[in-house]
């Protein structure tokens, strides 16, 4: 049983994490009068709040998302804050720009609620700070001990392998517009790729936003060739949202070879089921080893799961003797476009 | 280990032709020997380990992992070696395993060091060298190669004739070494086996108005038998069953092997026949891509050969000799062999295209795809030229069937929606009895394409389902009973002939109706 304390301090409910004291959620899936966002991603981050709390970089990917006025009141965090008693700070999680864990220090007890985080180095944002609590709140995306995501630079290694093997197929790669585009372009440019790079119209602004934020991409060109430009095109390297294969804008390339950067291309049938020629296993969440070992790590008297694979995660807790209760935490959704 | 394993990730994931023909040369002309050669070997099916079974590999990995969470990543990943390749702790890669270490180790290994052995392996090599090692143990690649896609690109990667290797391909031994050496300018190995492949001869397509400029009197005509086409040569002590592409099915056919007494090279079609009965390509199925038969299915599903051709016989080569002459020749060599597993297929008595087409019309049998017409004075050469040998197919069959769902093409049919299941009606319900995505042009490809965007009804990743609005008339060469499909049929080669625009979706046909198809 969860010690009736933690619920004093946060309730799952179906709008998300609540908070009574502060009287706020925390990434809630449905409009609410207080928000306090993890990051930007559109699950976590939506429109139609009266109020939000978050990073100046989550705030302004959220306007370039759903315009200005996405909430009435929109509060940019600058150290820690006290939001109707409780003590709120924000906390690097390695995940995308601007991503956050959030801090909560109220009745004697501190919380940390996650979001999504990674423990591995990306240069878009700081590291994944361990905040010392009572009560961890993590994700479970990638939890099962099948998922141990290999180096990154390993992967775009292979991509750029592909590249000079068939050099007349431009490589179209499947990325989130928001994260994982601009960090398949870093890659890239660290493993001293330094052509230009095709991106879809979809991923245009989040991308200069990197850019004005000091996240340099190198030379960017618009996806947005005619067929017979689309033909000529050697050793092209197209990056778009993976929405983007089942569009007609795919015809213009003639024989492609197309990829797709996402943790989940580990599974061997989550990549055929998608029709990847070359999956790259590129993740910006926690694989099994780092989230277990982060768990150690902050060593909480108990975690929380608020989504993803928690079978996997709660007998990894009975086997480690850890206190651990699964939220199921609704509207979080696998593959956020 | 490494440059293997990135191979056959790569082909699993590559379906163009091309493209694997261009990744397996890379590799051949890059990878050292020994390794290549047992590359080549895992490819084309010519390794077998006894020692490395699932359940040494199961009881390995219980011993290093929670059960519970096996078992709730193997339900999510779905493959045993996968799951085993990533869920065995660490991340390997502490140093490299040569691939020819792993077969060599393996080949010699006693039943007591083979865990221990396997264990020393997977610590040592990352999760994709893992997974391309327990592929390797435990067969079944899965990588989308045949070994004359192996062999074909070996070919690509030097001067000599893919025919000239098939001729001496089954004589050689992993890791082949006096082959790579071949191909690479090196001196033609001598011949290992006494009965090695001959390349085999193929007929190109006519029709009755192509054959109509031709004169009757010039050639031959015979039945187009339903089986697989095949070479049976034998010399001395040894002998051996090709496929028609060179690949040694010797083993998969003792009941034929057992009866080859002769010395020389005979061409044939490979059956089923009870007595005089020649059996549904579905029997023949049954004994196919087997590394054995058992005397139960040798019995239940005898094989024969019926014979189309002689190349060499008793030491002399046949094969300048013109088709009748040969074909005289055959029908004396029939007389010495066993009749329940070698006859000659008759040829057929016409003198006018007219009388051929009445003959192709009414065949005597099911199993029969048309006719063949050979050039009586004919040599027998190698590969397809055009003029001496024809095939003149029966029409195909046919039915209007639903579109159901689309999948996204690859290649050059990127971003179009290219591949097609359909069905056909079953009460009110649809039932999917088959898959085609060839027999459209272009300009239907793009029809289609916008056809499928405008139904879609759900999509699943690549794949559509779509609103039951359009029917299609499916073309195919022969239908079989099948247990996999829910219909309960399979086609043989189906693609679709005709686009029907214009016929509504309840009046296309029933399952009944490919039922009365059935042989």
């Amino acid at each position: 049983m969860t010690k009736p304390e933690f619920q004093d301090l946060l309730i799952p409910r179906p709008e998300g994490l609540y908070c009574p004291v502060g009287d706020f959620y925390v990434d809630p899936v449905r409009p609410v009068a207080k928000a306090l966002i993890t990051h930007g991603h559109a699950d976590h981050a939506r429109s139609g709040h009266g109020a939000v709390l978050a990073s100046q970089q989550t705030l302004d990917i959220m306007a370039i998302r759903y315009g200005e006025d996405f909430a009435k009141i929109r509060q940019a965090v600058d150290g820690p804050v006290d939001v109707d008693g409780v003590r709120v700070s924000f906390h690097p999680a390695g995940h995308v720009l601007g991503s956050c864990q959030i801090r909560l220090e109220a009745k004697g007890m501190v919380a940390v609620v996650s979001g999504d985080y990674s423990r591995v180095a990306n240069p878009a944002c700081a590291p994944f700070e361990p905040v010392p609590c009572d009560l961890f709140i993590t994700e479970a995306t990638f939890a099962l001990p099948v998922f141990k995501h290999p180096d990154p630079a390993d992967e775009i290694a292979k991509l750029l392998a592909s590249v000079r093997a068939f050099p007349e197929r431009p490589h179209l790669i499947g990325a989130y517009a928001l994260g994982k585009a601009q960090r398949v372009i870093m890659l890239l440019r660290e493993a001293g790729y330094d052509a230009p790079i095709y991106v879809h119209g979809a991923l245009q602004r989040l991308s200069d936003y990197h850019i004005e934020q000091g996240v340099p991409l190198g030379d960017l060109r618009p996806a947005t060739m005619d067929k017979a430009e689309a033909r000529d095109l050697r050793e092209a390297i197209v990056i778009s949202p993976p929405s983007a294969f089942a569009s007609p804008w795919l015809q213009r390339f003639a024989d492609p070879v197309i990829g797709f950067a996402s943790g989940w291309m580990q599974i061997r049938a989550r990549a055929r089921q998608r029709g990847v020629e070359l999956p790259l296993i590129i993740s910006d969440h926690v694989d099994w080893p780092d989230l277990t070992s982060t768990i150690q790590e902050i060593d909480p008297s108990e975690f929380w799961i608020t989504h993803g694979r928690d079978d996997a995660l709660m007998r990894w807790a009975e086997l480690n003797q850890r206190r651990a209760r699964p939220l199921h935490l609704v509207g979080y959704e696998e593959e956020p476009e | 280990m490494k440059a293997y394993a990135a191979l056959l990730e790569r082909l699993a994931f590559t379906p163009g032709r091309n493209a694997k023909l261009e990744l397996l040369q890379n590799y051949l002309t890059s990878a050292p020997d020994p390794d290549r050669g047992y590359a080549l070997a895992s490819l084309t099916g010519e390794l077998d380990f006894a020692g490395a079974k699932p359940a040494l590999l199961r009881a390995l990995v219980s011993e290093r992992v929670d059960g519970e969470l096996f078992t709730m990543s193997y339900h999510y990943v779905g493959d045993l070696a996968e799951t085993i390749a990533l869920i065995w702790p660490g991340q390997g890669a502490a140093r490299d395993v040569p691939l020819s270490e792993v077969v060599e180790r393996l080949n010699t290994a006693s039943k007591t060091e083979t865990p221990a052995m396997i264990a020393d392996w997977l610590d040592a090599l990352d999760p994709s060298e893992r997974l391309a090692l327990l592929k390797l143990m435990t067969g079944g690649m899965r990588v989308g190669v045949s070994a004359r896609l192996a062999l074909t690109a070996l070919a690509n990667t030097g001067t000599v004739p893919l025919d000239e290797i098939m001729e001496l391909w089954a004589g050689f031994k992993p890791p082949y070494e006096p082959l790579f050496a071949w191909i690479a300018g090196g001196p033609k190995p001598e011949p290992t086996i006494k009965a090695p492949f001959r390349p085999v001869m193929l007929s190109t397509p006519n029709d009755y108005d192509g054959l109509s400029t031709l004169d009757p009197a010039d050639f031959a005509a015979e039945w187009k038998w339903d089986g697989i086409r095949v070479q049976a040569a034998a010399h001395g002590d040894e002998r051996r069953l090709y496929s028609r592409t060179g690949e040694d099915i010797s083993a998969a056919f003792p009941d034929i092997v057992d009866r080859m007494d002769f010395s020389g090279v005979l061409d044939g079609e490979l059956i089923v026949r009870r007595e005089d009965e020649v059996a549904p390509f579905g029997d023949l199925q049954k004994r196919l891509n087997r590394k054995t038969a058992s005397k139960a299915l040798s019995f239940s599903h005898p094989a024969a050969l019926r014979l189309y051709d002689i190349l060499i016989w008793e030491g002399e080569d046949l094969r300048e000799l013109p088709f009748h002459e040969r074909r005289t020749r055959l029908e004396a060599a029939v007389t010495t062999l066993d009749p329940l597993r070698f006859d000659a297929s008759p040829l057929l008595n016409f003198d006018t295209w007219d009388a051929l087409a009445a003959h192709r019309a009414d065949p005597p049998a099911a199993v029969i795809e048309g006719v063949m017409l050979k050039r009586l004075d004919s040599a027998y050469v190698a590969g397809r030229p055009r003029g001496p040998w024809f095939k003149w197919k029966r029409d195909p069959m046919i039915v209007d069937a639903v579109l159901l769902y689309a999948q996204r093409g690859h290649g050059k049919r990127s971003g179009f929606y290219s591949d097609f299941t359909f069905g056909v009606w079953d009460d009110d319900r649809l039932v999917p009895v088959g898959k085609a995505y060839s027999g459209f042009t272009d300009e239907e490809l793009k029809r289609l394409d916008k056809f499928v965007r405008q139904h879609t009804v759900e999509r699943f990743g690549p794949v559509r389902s779509l609103s039951p609005d359009l029917v299609v008339e499916v073309a195919f060469e022969g239908l079989n009973r099948s247990k996999r499909h829910k219909s309960g049929v399979a086609m043989r080669f189906p693609r679709i002939s005709r686009i029907r625009w214009d016929k509504p979706a309840n009046e296309a046909d029933h399952l009944a109706t490919l039922e009365a198809m059935l042989p």
